[in-house]
């Protein structure tokens, strides 16, 4: 499939890319030598704690904070609307790329009104958590109730009141998009397929929580944070303009970071809090979330009911899809991200893998009193894949055709890239047929379904399901945050350089939550360069040293960073057989660079170390003429030109038994064939897929933020909120097609959220084939031995 | 109202200390901050996740759910003193080598629930290395990579005998 590599350099033999090596990080983990923002403890550091309102939707009439300072080691209580003073502005989580979108400005603590359980009211800084939560005790505050608006589909009745009345409505934005002409296409159909899908309501639950250490130095007016992050350009940006403080003024690290998957490129109130009471108090604040805080104001996502059409031919040709989709969001658009991407996402990718050219898709994402949506790990894919896929499957039984054939029938070809998708999104290279014909074979899926047929004869009913997915990785600058005005960058960089002694600095703008992005772009620089891997290291999470970048989010660190960093050691490789050149009298395009020595092409006898080219470089510059000013630094920023997104594609299998009698469920395996360009660490691409997945199913069979009617979450602590274990999770095979990515020499396209974006799908399917013989169908999700139960009849 | 305390003394990793702790003191947090051992980590204090499990006189606890004045006269051994002793080294290096944790959250904990399969190795199906760790959350993994890294030094370990 792949033409001849623009990047020959990674392609020779013993490339270290395309190999598997294993992590720094991991050394430090095992021995329990990770630093995380809370193993950070400078001198006199205070802790912060909070009063978040009790209530989802109450008016605040009045704050007595006099006893709480009274109480033991406090040094600080702050009111919401004295951080408020503090600020530049409220936020408001719009972005100009969402025509009609409208927020409500936000202040990082409520100063009248609270709008979520859990929304950051009055901050307690102290001696130590536990003082300052003891004080916490002591604020007072009266409240009068205001009613909630909890239920996504009546949030737009005229009879619901305006969370926020200046908004007039519960709306936050609206968008149809159609290509084609779905009406006669669905009039035309032999077989029209109608359902509608609900997904419950998830958050992060990274095992880290959300951890932030800020220290502000009075003297130079600089201010230090520590914060578990993915992005840190973008947290500075927000921090200092939210604050008014310069933004070079403030220098974001983030150590080791427990877990993101999204939770963490986002900016909170009670971070702000906390950097505000370092800057009052010249002293380091710091807050640590604990697990309740989290899952009450960590992002939640996945809210949506959605009503999807699919209509085909009796041959089993699809001619159109349609969806229209309710997206609950929370009391305001979070900031800066927007909570409206997911229901976007969905617009943009449902029915993704297939050839129809009719398709319309309207969604209305409205507000609720809960807590603030916004990204979370594959965003939107989950639930566009499931409906998506749970439609193809319903009209290939009733056109009785089988599912995998039916989807061979329909995908879009690997011959006819680039091409415009059914949503009207320029898609190429990617490879639909060939992950098919791989799923079928690492499946032997004639020999699964004989097998299923075999124990349904015993009376053991299992199922087989397929989803096939497209996933939007590595954001273009065209698309949402760069046209949408956003301080997020959507270019990345890297500055590779070569230090006296030879060995290699590489500083990069993406960021690494344990996925291995320092490991891979110590890979790339390696490869390029020509030099031993333990040569090289990478510097990444610290905005005082590496270039402005995004840092990691939607799949984009390899893609966008990955790309930068080869085109900088691309650089700086040049500039060393310059000075070779110069040094040996030869002309650098004889020169070769292999394993830390220049030689000539074709030969390995080194002619001078780059350990020499260094020492020269830096120290004895005199040995060079004149002309020659050794840099021995190269930068590169790297950004999509025209493209919206780097698409990804594959497709996933998962077998499953279900018990009929109790519900419950077994999953037996599970597939996964995906195309993320080229690989460059092969265990780290397999294990970014396995974990995604298990966090997709996770989401698909247990994971569900519980709202009573009086909008209190009801499900707090992680005894309630069910995650995956060990234990009920499957074995994951994994393989990797390799289509190259056209828009980077590299060729790397994203591969952390393809495992997440379609496991739900794929187990959904998986159910629904068992339960297909009982006229059982489940359309909702998480997929609680109840629904299923309920799904045939028994209860 | 002054804060109270109580005097204790333990063996932590080998080492016999004494202190003066707020009865109210879990234990992780005594580790973590009187003893400066932050490699047992907090991920939910409530007995879940599993990422504060230590020993505690030979058993894994989650030390989360025990009071540092409960371990007056224990013994406790935290992932710094399972790598110091070398207990676990074999389990340690398989871990790194099948990348067996992403953010290394709940390493600690895993290799110290994991160590309890591996004192006196016996046969065990991948079935039963899950349930064995199913106490303890992982958010990253999958839990593939680390049942792999298990299996691995048990198998090594039998055969060593
Ligand atoms: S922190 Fe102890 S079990 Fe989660
Ligand atoms: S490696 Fe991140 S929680 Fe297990």
């Amino acid at each position: 499939m792949n033409k001849e590599s623009p990047a020959p350099i990674l392609d020779r033999p013993n490339s270290y890319v395309g190999r598997t090596l294993s992590r720094d990080a991991a050394k430090r983990a095992v021995a329990g030598r990770g630093r995380y923002t809370d193993d950070i403890n400078p001198a006199r550091t205070l802790h912060a704690a909070f009063v978040r309102s009790p209530y989802g939707h109450a008016k605040i009439l009045s704050v007595d904070v006099e006893e709480a300072k009274q109480q033991p080691g406090v040094a600080l209580v702050m009111t919401g609307a004295e951080l408020a003073e503090m600020c530049t502005g409220p936020w408001v989580g719009t972005l100009t790329c969402f025509d009609g979108m409208k927020s409500a400005p936000q202040y990082p603590m409520a100063v009248d009104r609270a709008c979520w359980q859990g929304e950051p009211l009055v901050m307690v800084v102290a001696s130590s958590r536990a003082a300052a939560e003891d004080a916490a005790e002591f604020v007072m505050i009266e409240y009068e109730e205001l009613p909630v608006v909890i239920d996504k589909e009546t949030a737009l009745d005229p009879d619901t009141p305006a969370i926020h009345p200046d908004l007039g409505d519960n709306l936050a934005f609206e968008k149809t998009i159609e290509t084609g002409d779905v009406d006669k296409a669905v009039a035309e159909a032999d077989i029209v397929i109608e359902d509608t899908f609900t997904f419950g309501r998830h958050t992060a639950v990274s095992l880290e929580p959300r951890a932030l250490l800020a220290e502000y130095d009075p003297g130079t007016e600089r201010l230090t944070i520590h914060t578990s992050s993915q992005c840190p350009h973008m947290v500075q940006a927000v921090f200092a303009r939210t604050l008014g403080l310069p933004e070079h003024n403030v220098r974001i690290v983030a150590p080791d970071v427990g877990g993101s998957f999204g939770l963490k490129i986002h900016t909170f109130g009670d971070e702000i809090a906390t950097i505000a009471a370092s800057v009052k108090l010249a002293r380091p604040v710091k807050f640590i979330a604990d697990r309740l805080e989290s899952f009450a104001t960590d992002i939640h996502a996945r809210e949506n009911r959605v009503r999807g059409r699919i209509a085909v031919t009796k041959d089993g040709k699809i001619t159109s899809m349609d969806i229209d989709i309710r997206s609950g969001a929370g009391a305001y658009s979070q900031y800066p991200r927007t909570s409206v991407f997911e229901a976007n996402q969905i617009l943009n990718i449902t029915g993704g893998p297939y050839a129809h050219e009719n398709y319309r898709a309207s969604t209305q994402v409205v507000y609720l009193n809960k807590v603030p949506t916004s990204q979370y790990r594959a965003v939107g894919h989950p639930i566009g894949n499931s409906v998506g896929e749970s439609l193809v499957d319903q009209a290939a039984a009733a056109c009785g055709i089988d599912p995998m054939e039916f989807r061979r029938r329909n995908v879009m070809h690997d011959d006819s890239y680039p091409r415009i998708g059914a949503a009207g999104i320029e898609m190429r290279d990617m490879s639909h047929q060939q992950c098919l014909e791989t799923l079928v074979e690492r499946m032997n899926y004639d020999a699964l379904r004989e097998e299923q047929e075999e124990f349904r004869k015993k009376g053991v009913q299992r199922g087989i399901g397929i989803a096939a997915f497209i996933k939007g990785t590595a954001p273009g600058p065209s698309g949402y945050y760069g046209a949408g005005g956003a301080p997020i960058a959507t270019q990345d960089a890297c500055t590779v350089k070569l230090e006296p002694a030879g060995g290699v600095i590489c500083m990069v703008g993406v960021t690494d939550q344990g996925q291995g992005v320092d490991t891979v772009m110590g890979q790339i620089t390696a490869a390029t360069l020509g030099v031993p891997i333990e040569s090289v290291r990478v510097i990444e999470g610290d905005t005082d040293a590496v270039p402005y970048g995004g840092g990691t989010y939607a799949s984009r660190a390899t893609a966008i960073g990955g790309e930068a960093t080869y085109q900088a050691a691309l650089k700086l490789r040049a500039e060393i057989l310059e000075i070779a050149g110069v040094l040996l009298q030869a002309a650098p395009e004889t020169l070769d660079i292999v394993e830390g020595h220049v030689v000539d092409k074709g030969d390995t006898v080194s002619r001078i170390s780059l350990a020499e080219i260094g020492r020269i470089g830096h120290f004895q510059v005199f040995e060079l003429p004149n002309h020659v000013q050794p840099t021995l630094s190269a930068t590169h920023r790297f950004r999509l030109r025209d493209a919206l997104y780097i698409f990804t594609n594959g497709i996933q299998g998962a077998y499953v038994e279900v018990d009929i009698d109790t519900g419950f469920l077994k999953l037996l395996n599970h597939w996964v064939v995906e195309d993320c360009g080229r690989v460059i660490n092969p265990q780290l691409a397999d294990e970014q897929v396995r974990g995604g997945c298990v966090q997709g199913l996770g989401g698909a069979l247990y994971e569900e933020c519980v709202y009573d009617a009086a909008g209190q979450l009801q499900n707090a602590t992680l005894a309630d909120y069910l995650t995956p274990m060990a234990g009920e999770m499957p074995d994951i095979e994994v393989a990797h097609i390799q289509t190259h990515t056209g828009v980077s020499e590299l060729g790397a396209k994203g591969v952390g959220e393809s495992g997440t974006g379609a496991a739900p799908a794929v187990v959904m399917n998986a159910v629904n084939d068992a339960l297909r013989p009982f006229g059982g169908k489940i359309s909702s999700q998480p997929m609680s031995p109840e629904t299923i139960l309920k799904a045939l009849g028994k209860v | 109202m002054s804060e109270a305390t109580m005097e204790i003394s333990l063996s932590v990793n080998g080492e016999q200390v004494a202190r003066t702790v707020p009865v109210r003191q879990h234990l992780v947090d005594f580790l973590r901050t009187e003893m400066g051992l932050t490699g047992s980590h907090l991920g939910c204090e409530h007995g879940v996740c599993g990422a504060c499990s230590v020993r505690v006189d030979g058993a894994v606890v989650r030390g989360c759910l025990m009071l540092a004045v409960q371990a007056d006269g224990a013994e406790v051994v935290t992932v710094e003193g399972l790598t110091q002793t070398g207990e676990v080294a074999d389990l340690q290096e398989n871990f790194v080598n099948r990348n067996a944790m992403q953010c290394g959250y709940c390493t600690p904990g895993m290799l110290i629930t994991a160590s309890e399969l591996l004192r006196d190795p016996k046969p065990v199906t991948r079935a039963e290395i899950r349930d064995h760790l199913s106490g303890n959350f992982c958010r990253c993994t999958g839990y593939h990579a680390i049942v792999d890294a298990v299996e691995m030094t048990l198998n090594k370990r039998l055969e060593e005998g």
